[in-house]
């Protein structure tokens, strides 16, 4: 009843274009970050920050940048976790080697440095489609596991291959209990997803989603696949470099050799065909899907009086994605975002049928 | 002839590192035999999951990552049953069980994905495997097992005669070469052969074409699904009698991707070649390259044949996509 | 139909696009072989022809989807046998498709201002931020655009997903984006294809209008020769890949040649 966008008219290009065209989602959203900020920090205990919030928050801005290359620019990659790799281990060693730079510039730098490696590792896109990138990319994946591995000086001759961070300081704030931790990134999750969606509704999204579905129908209009398919690995691999330095210094604090391995890769992968892709909004569904079912699994038997085992949960774990998957793809291919959707228009509309 | 020049520079290049060990004095003819069988003898494992894979692809254009899964799942099943049968009766079993398997893929997977772009098959299969890891490990259990074919595993010394101190040989691995290469051979043979084999070939070519001179789609998919399963069981077999049945099973076959990328997509001779050039490129270049860049820049072990066949494959991609002998793609408008 | 061009806003000038010995083959088979024609400033020029006659080989050649084996493509001062399609973009040719190649996932304005990429120079920072010079030529370029969806007649359908439209109204977005592209020379593959009396006319107005109001210079396949005969100045008869026929259409409909490859053949 209250959902309706009646007597909001536009009279201009720019109201049209804005973000959010209709009042009450404005005022949802302002809401919703007003508790976001406001209120979560005092509410919620430190186990949900350091299990649920935190690898949220991060996982959502790493699959936001897969999103960006894979449902937007329409080029697959299973190597993504491997840019992330990148963003930790350029951090690390930023941090160790420059101590007096500031995280934020850290952070930029690192995503830079992963920028460039996704746009090597992109090249092969220019001459291969589809099929053939998962390999190039896979091939990234298992580089990038053997190189952090065996080269000692990435992780400064560490004895075990492991690397430890020191705690992230920020113009002298210490960012350290899980709340500051949850709002640092909630900072940045929101600064990276207006960023997302100011490209994705400028010309260089027009262009990536032009490659995406009809490759040379954008050619003869004038895209340079070159530029198109290569930016959108660099902002892609940008964005997951970024969201590896988080996962390594905030969420993780230290790291084993292969903490970037195939299986995170599939699971960023998963985030947005389960969330949807060529959503910024499914970005955000996938990544609390995944950080929430493990937890589920290993909470929600016990509470039903039905305890399972933790290998056994594992097991179950990997066969509802699987199955999530394949449903997914098969009803419905645009994820839950499409699903919200659906359901939002539903309440526009309500209580007419159409 | 002139659109030939990568192939040519990649010969030269291997043939370069074929000819590289000789360089070092201290390498011994007999050695470095032992490396080049040892290669083609993981290499003909590797064509024959690649067979396997390019025979999906040729056949229902999907692009099968659960190929690993399934060679897990297939090992399992068959070390598991073996506690309780024969070996032969449990191999049977699990046969069945993997055409079982090919159903329900093609029913629940495959039909209703039908005339879906290759991507999202390619996703679709990524749930079939992660589906496969679960279920498997949750049904036949998740700790290491063993199978035992019941050959010695000593190795044992051969050729004597030719080289100072012979070739070292593992019996099991010389047994399992020539099953593989059996394989490979009845495999191609059905492929080019046979009338199911022709109208595989037919599918490939054009789905609906097929189906309407009388081609039951579904069939073949569940044909070529169920051969998919057998060179998994084989393949499973082999590794996990070597290495043991568990959970890494499934990363081995993924090997099989840049084979078949390496031979071309759609090319029974390819997956072959390109299953021996990476199985002796591999081992060549953990075992000559490999201490070299150790020493040069001061790594933390070898281990370069994790990432030498995609590395490989990759270079490929960018200077011949079609591979050695795949069929070069025009794009329609 | 010699007495509509008189009255045209725009009168036929030099030639802008000549063909010259064009020979394409895929693998064994010959697409075109040895074709030559010309293309006038202004004008609407027609190829016809049988299924795979080649015309459509034709316009990718020009587009430079497809580089001949043989012969040149003389543009303006330009000639050149191996552009890449985004060259030729910049040289001011768009094109729409025979079978929708439209971006489905994308809503019909987004569509249309993809047409305007070439026209946008701001960089990915400023457009990352939406601040400055992007965020002035996105309102720019939008207006442009709803010029195009105002001539085209699309207003009611800017904001939905191209791929739910019905084809007729397809056809249309497709041509908007051509369009949006102020290109000198358009070529169209089989405009009005699968659409019914009423769509086909109102194409037809589309094409007339905007040869008339842009003076964009029109090379169009199409199947229907009572489309053909009403709208265009000359016509270009193609065979398995040959040229049997050039002229005017009063020319073309006395040619025996064309007469016994296609006209005499009812479709």
């Amino acid at each position: 009843m209250f959902y309706r966008e009646n007597g909001q008219f536009k009279s201009t290009y720019e109201s049209d274009q804005q973000m959010l065209p209709i009042l009450q989602d404005r005022v949802f959203m302002l809401v919703l970050l007003v508790f976001a900020f406001g209120a979560v920090p005092f509410l919620v205990s430190d186990y949900l920050f350091l299990s649920l919030l935190i690898p949220f928050l991060i996982l959502t801005i790493a699959a936001i940048g897969l999103n960006l290359l894979v449902g937007y620019c329409g080029q697959i990659s299973l190597g993504h976790a491997a840019f992330m790799a990148v963003g930790a281990y350029a951090a690390y060693n930023l941090v160790l080697r420059v101590p007096q730079l500031n995280f934020l510039v850290v952070l930029l730098i690192s995503g830079l440095i992963a920028a460039v490696v996704g746009l090597v590792f992109g090249i092969p896109s220019l001459r291969i489609k589809g099929l053939y990138l998962a390999v190039a990319t896979l091939a990234a994946q298992f580089f990038m596991d053997w190189l952090f591995a065996r080269v000692k000086w990435f992780t400064n001759y560490a004895h075990s291959g492991s690397v430890q961070t020191p705690p992230v300081e920020l113009f002298g704030w210490t960012v350290n209990t899980p709340a500051e931790k949850y709002l640092f990134l909630l900072g940045l999750l929101i600064v990276f997803t207006l960023v997302a969606k100011n490209l994705v509704r400028s010309r260089i999204g027009r262009e990536w989603m032009a490659m995406r579905d009809m490759d040379v129908a954008a050619e003869v209009i004038g895209i340079r696949p070159v530029y198109a398919k290569l930016t959108a690995f660099a902002v892609s691999s940008f964005y997951v470099g970024v969201a590896g330095a988080l996962w390594g210094f905030v969420h993780l604090g230290s790291w084993e050799p292969l903490a970037f391995n195939l299986t995170l890769s599939l699971n960023l992968l998963f985030m947005i065909i389960i969330g949807g892709m060529g959503s910024l909004l499914g970005s955000y569904f996938g990544a609390a899907f995944i950080v929430m079912l493990p937890i589920l699994l290993n909470q929600l038997p016990a509470m039903l009086g039905v305890p399972i085992s933790t290998s056994m949960a594992t097991h179950l774990e990997l066969m509802i994605f699987g199955v999530l998957i394949v449903f997914f793809l098969i009803v419905e291919p645009h994820g839950l975002a499409r699903l919200w959707a659906i359901g939002k228009e539903k309440l526009r509309l309500w209580p007419f049928p159409h | 002839m002139r659109k030939n020049w990568p192939v040519i520079t990649l010969g030269l290049v291997l043939l370069a590192g074929l000819v590289a060990p000789f360089a070092d004095r201290s390498t011994s003819p007999g050695f470095y035999v032992e490396v080049l069988l040892g290669g083609l003898m993981a290499g003909v494992l590797y064509s024959l999951v690649a067979l396997g894979f390019a025979l999906i692809f040729k056949a229902s254009g999907v692009f099968n990552f659960a190929q690993g899964a399934m060679v897990l799942f297939a090992a399992l099943a068959v070390a598991r049953l073996a506690e309780q049968v024969p070996l032969w009766v449990a191999m049977l079993i699990a046969m069945v069980i993997m055409v079982a398997l090919a159903w329900v893929i093609e029913r629940l997977v495959l039909r209703p994905l039908v005339n879906q772009e290759g991507v999202a098959l390619l996703m679709a299969t990524l749930g079939v495997s992660y589906f496969l890891d679960g279920f498997g490990q949750t049904i036949w259990g998740s700790d290491i097992y063993k199978i035992e074919l019941g050959i010695p595993k000593e190795p044992v010394m051969i050729l004597e005669s030719l080289f100072q101190g012979g070739i070292l040989v593992n019996k099991e691995d010389f047994v399992a070469a020539i099953v593989a290469t059996a394989l490979v051979a009845a495999l191609a043979l059905f492929f080019q052969k046979t009338t199911t084999g022709r109208a595989l070939r037919a599918v490939a070519d054009d789905h609906q074409a097929a189906q309407s001179i009388g081609i039951p789609l579904n069939r073949i998919w569940v044909i070529v699904w169920s051969v998919a399963g057998f060179v998994a069981l084989v393949a499973g077999v082999i590794w996990g009698s070597k290495l043991g049945v568990q959970f890494s099973l499934s990363q081995v076959a993924l090997k099989a991707l840049p084979v078949v990328i390496l031979g071309g997509f759609t090319s029974v001779t390819g997956a072959v070649v390109g299953g021996l050039i990476i199985g002796v490129g591999e081992k060549m270049a953990e075992v000559f390259l490999g201490p070299v860049m150790v020493k040069a820049f001061d790594l933390a072990g070898g281990g370069i044949e994790n990432w030498f066949a995609y590395v490989l494959a990759l270079l490929f991609l960018l200077v011949r996509p079609e591979g050695l002998f795949g069929e070069k793609l025009i794009d329609r408008v | 139909m010699g007495g509509e061009a008189n009255s045209r806003a725009h009168r036929i000038g030099e030639v802008i696009l000549a063909l010259k010995g064009v020979s394409l083959a895929f693998g064994g088979v010959k697409a075109l072989s040895d074709v030559s024609f010309d293309v006038r400033e202004h004008e609407i020029r027609a190829i016809i022809g049988p299924n795979g006659a080649g015309k459509s080989s034709m316009l990718n050649v020009i587009n430079g989807v497809y580089h001949p084996q043989q012969g040149t493509i003389r543009y303006l001062e330009r000639e050149y046998h191996d552009m890449d399609p985004h060259e030729v973009a910049v040289s001011g040719i768009s094109r729409t498709f025979q079978n929708l190649a439209l971006f489905k996932g994308m809503s019909v304005l987004d569509n249309i201002m993809s047409g305007r990429n070439l026209k946008m120079h701001s960089n990915i920072v400023m457009q990352a931020l939406r601040m400055g010079p992007a965020l002035r030529e996105e309102i720019e370029h939008r207006e442009v655009v709803e010029g195009i969806i105002d001539f085209l007649e699309i207003q009611a359908y800017r904001k939905t997903q191209v791929g739910r439209l019905s084809y007729g109204l397809q056809k249309r977005v497709d041509l908007a984006r051509a369009l949006a592209m102020e290109p000198r020379v358009l070529l169209l593959d089989e405009p009005m294809s699968g659409m019914n009396m009423e769509e086909k006319q109102d194409m037809c107005r589309f094409i007339l209008d905007a040869n008339d109001h842009f003076g964009t210079t029109i090379v169009l396949i199409e199947h229907d020769m009572s489309v053909v005969m009403d709208i265009s100045d000359r016509v270009v008869v193609l065979d398995y890949g040959k040229k049997i026929g050039d002229g005017t259409p009063d020319e073309v409909r006395a040619n025996q040649a064309v007469v016994d490859a296609y006209l005499g053949v009812s479709h």
